[in-house]
């Protein structure tokens, strides 16, 4: 039996409420990421400044890493360790992770300092700390599987540590098996999530402004007002 | 050749790596690079001007 509505505002409401589960996630995913908010053609003037770039250069670098990473996985470790594109492929991937860490490590700098958390954007700082610390883990993992004397040296030496706050049975870093599962499934999809989460959130709440000026007066004279092209 | 020769031996890094000792504080020559080149890049980062915001002031 189907409940009539009561008036033309229920009927509407019931309408718009309608769709189930997929229905729900539209409606949802549409009031809290407007297309002109999620893919923007401009930004505000105070964007237009070198440390803003820090953010996107670090998922620039991310994504050199996931595709070197790729043809690592798919070529496997007779072809990184004996041929000389191998080599090549093998050393991009490491240097696109440094660009990757030091970017990354900048980016922090920055917001640190114009305290990004500001205006309901905690959860847009923590998403990038949580990312960091697990891409701190991504890179663990990766020096674990070099299969060269420095893995063997990192794991010997780590295991202890970890051994000593009690994880040493869940994150066994002398098997090999385990840390390249970690390296190449668990870690980097982790982080290509937390990635996401936070590239959404910044969508969201909009990048954070730079502090106001203390003398009122000044309000007028800053370079926060217009925008540029994004 | 030589030249080529050369340059290979200034980036060799087949050796022990090198450190600097200051009190408790002991660091690889490579990663105090490392930090002093992300601090100068951030230094600029904030100092520089950036392309084009001149023109639209």
């Amino acid at each position: 039996m189907t409940a009539v509505p009561a008036s033309p505002e229920d009927a509407a409401l019931d309408r718009e409420e309608s769709g189930g589960w997929t229905g729900w996630v539209r409606r949802r995913a549409l009031r809290s990421f407007p297309p002109d908010q999620l893919l923007p053609d401009k930004q505000p003037i105070y964007v237009a400044s070198w440390i803003y770039v820090f953010g996107v250069a670090t998922i620039a670098a991310f994504i050199v890493v996931l595709a070197t990473g790729g043809i690592l996985a798919l070529r496997g470790p007779a072809w990184w360790h004996e041929s000389s594109l191998g080599h090549y492929v093998n050393s991009t991937h490491l240097w696109s992770v440094e660009l990757f860490m030091a970017f990354m490590v900048i980016h922090l700098w920055g917001k640190f300092f114009m305290a990004a958390w500001r205006g309901k954007r905690a959860l847009t700082w923590i998403t990038g700390a949580v990312s960091f610390l697990a891409s701190i883990g991504t890179a663990f993992t990766g020096y674990l599987t070099q299969q060269n004397l420095a893995s063997q040296w990192v794991s010997t030496q780590a295991k202890d540590g970890l051994n000593s706050v009690g994880i040493g049975s869940y994150f066994n870093v002398l098997d090999f098996g385990q840390m390249l599962m970690w390296h190449i499934v668990l870690l980097p999809l982790g982080v290509g999530l937390l990635v996401v989460a936070h590239v959404l959130l910044v969508r969201r709440h909009g990048v954070v402004p730079p502090f106001p000026p203390k003398d009122a007066h000044d309000v007028n004279s800053t370079a926060t007002e217009g925008s540029v092209p994004a | 050749m030589r030249v080529a020769l050369s340059t290979m031996s200034a980036i060799n890094l087949n050796h022990p790596g090198r450190y600097v000792h200051w009190g408790v504080i002991q660091i690889s020559v490579a990663n105090l690079v490392l930090i002093l080149l992300m601090v100068a890049i951030f230094a600029a980062a904030i100092l520089l001007p950036f392309p084009g915001t001149r023109r639209r002031k």
